[in-house]
């Protein structure tokens, strides 16, 4: 393989990194609140509200209803609102932080729920407020569960990153693509899904080790 | 003091209306300890739970210290519950805190700095006897430590009154009766009142005043534990109480004839309670020597204690002439203690069997 082709690599999977860093970022911001909205809006949970459970929850739904690729060109007007054009690695990371919005909302709804009932009814019993009972008991016992939910959300990154490349959005995919495929290097598309591979093992050892740092309930 | 009036609570389940509390009336003075003895579904638990409004009752009053929890707003019941700890059954700790901070949290919440904090939570952690497990977690703990962590949370905020659901349901017997002893002591120690759910009578006996029987949303029967134990009203109080002291004859009598007609080959079964000082006496002694023409025999014999006051029960049988007999009986009513004639069973029932 060229010096060439080893740079292409490298700047694509700067490329990805970015997206997928950036994405995941902004998209936790909004998720973790969104998770919480869906949880403690849920029946004899401490926020109930059957409107906003359900308003919510479809709209998290038909989201995640539609199939990334379409997604991605569906809101090709929204992403030249936001970022000035359509096309390049910033653009596609609006469809990729749509797409991983309500996704992160319902994996942190489902990490909320293993929390006991028990837990928040004790808060109650001390007086806590509803916000004090999400930030000091449901966030950090759920927080290794979020950590383990949240690393699926990145290894599903990494894979819509690189189907963002189909809109120039760039990074490994798009190389993949591009190279390997139109262009008939297959040393560039092995290269590039050995790359993914050691990218997503990676990305796992460190939830995996993050999410076992933060569980104390497995004792000494 | 805690008054409870009239309180009602229907839950609307997939299989229909349940109602849970039925009109409950309670008085709970302060300072004292008062179990609340049901069976599960009893309503016991829903009972407790209206005490801190962690259940909103349907109808009723719930007055602490002449406030009415029922008809609080939400900022003003939040600090009506920092006055009312509670002990869980499942102890309810935070699982991603140390001991230290799962007691500190009640002073968390109302930002006590940390200094003022550190002072509250060590001696806490020092009443317990968890000094120096200050940085566990709960999953390094044993039940009992669990519930000892959960008892000092419940006072950091130095409440009045102190609400145990079912706190020893999930621990060893042996453990049950530290943090039992743990708990009358703190009620001695701060004066603090304290509720007692439970569905043993073991743990009514051992540190409870005052004590309430629920049966199916209501209460069945209520007054002092001793009174309780000692003169059970209610077919379902003695259900609980025959638990711990069995009411059954021995097994000698249980399928022997037992007539209600004197016959003079036959024993006088009497069941005798002796309470506090009485049991003390000698009773049976002195009417062996006041009726010397009447034999008596000892069947069935216990001394235990509610409380530490001393508790004992007996059974004799007692043999001789009619008027001896009727005599004898007189002289036991005399004295302080609770008689019941059980009947005549005649005398080779007594040893053959």
């Amino acid at each position: 393989m060229s010096a060439d082709m080893v740079s292409l690599i490298v700047k694509a999977l700067g490329e990805t990194v970015y997206m997928v860093t950036v994405s995941m970022a902004i998209a936790t911001v909004f998720g973790i609140p969104l998770g919480v909205i869906l949880h403690t809006t849920g029946k004899g949970e401490i926020l109930e509200n059957a409107a906003v459970a359900k308003i919510v929850g479809s709209t998290v739904n038909a989201i995640r209803s539609i199939p990334f690729i379409i997604l991605m060109v569906a809101i090709i007007p929204l992403t030249r609102f936001i970022v000035g054009s359509a096309i390049g690695t910033t653009a596609a990371m609006v469809p990729l932080v749509i797409a991983s919005v309500p996704f992160i909302g319902r994996q942190v709804e489902t990490a909320l729920k293993e929390v006991p009932y028990g837990l928040v009814e004790a808060a109650l019993a001390m007086g806590a407020t509803p916000l004090q009972i999400i930030n000091r008991v449901l966030l950090p016992e759920a927080a290794p569960g979020i950590v383990s939910q949240l690393t699926t959300v990145v290894i599903a990154l990494v894979g819509e990153s690189a189907m963002a490349g189909a809109i120039g959005g760039g990074g490994l995919g798009d190389l993949a693509i591009r190279y390997g495929y139109q262009r008939f290097r297959p040393e560039v598309m092995i290269a590039t899904v050995i790359i993914l591979i050691i990218l997503v093992q990676v990305v796992q050892f460190l939830g995996n080790t993050l999410a076992q740092k933060l569980n104390k309930r497995a004792g000494a | 003091m805690i008054e409870i009036k009239n309180l009602t609570k229907t839950y609307y389940g997939d299989t229909g209306p349940v109602a849970a509390l039925k009109g409950i009336n309670l008085t709970i003075a302060t300072g004292e300890i008062y179990g609340i003895i049901g069976k599960s579904g009893a309503g016991k638990s829903t009972l407790i739970r209206c005490i801190n409004m962690l259940e909103a009752p349907d109808g009723g009053q719930v007055i602490i210290d002449g406030k009415d929890m029922t008809a609080l707003n939400a900022a003003d019941l939040r600090s009506a519950r920092k006055k009312i700890g509670m002990i869980f059954q499942h102890f309810n700790l935070l699982s991603s805190a140390n001991v230290y901070d799962n007691i500190a949290f009640p002073l968390k919440l109302v930002g006590t700095d940390d200094t003022t904090v550190e002072k509250k939570v060590r001696p806490l952690l020092e009443l317990v006897g968890l000094k120096d497990f200050a940085e566990r977690y709960p999953a390094q703990l044993s039940g009992g430590q669990k519930q000892r962590v959960g008892i000092a949370r419940a006072l950091a905020s130095d409440p009045n009154i102190l609400l145990c659901d079912e706190a020893t349901s999930a621990l060893d017997p042996q453990t049950t009766k530290g943090v039992l002893e743990l708990i009358g002591q703190i009620n001695r120690q701060m004066h603090l009142t304290v509720v007692v759910i439970t569905h043993e009578m073991q743990v009514i006996k051992d540190i409870c005043d005052k004590v309430a029987v629920i049966d199916g949303g209501v209460i069945a029967e209520s007054g002092s534990v001793v009174d309780v134990f000692t003169n059970p009203g209610q077919p379902i109080t003695k259900e609980f109480i025959s638990v711990l002291l069995s009411n059954d004859l021995p097994t000698a009598f249980r399928d022997g004839a037992v007539e209600q007609e004197y016959s003079p080959d036959s024993y006088l079964l009497l069941r005798l309670i002796f309470l506090g000082e009485s049991a003390d006496d000698p009773v049976i002694a002195g009417m062996i020597r006041a009726f010397p023409q009447i034999e008596c025999t000892m069947l069935f014999g216990n001394l235990d204690q509610i409380r530490r006051i001393p508790f004992g029960r007996m059974i004799i049988g007692i043999t001789g002439e009619q008027s001896a007999l009727a005599a004898a009986m007189d002289y036991l009513k005399a004295h302080d203690l609770r008689m019941e004639v059980i009947g005549y069973v005649r005398r080779h029932g007594i040893v053959n069997r």
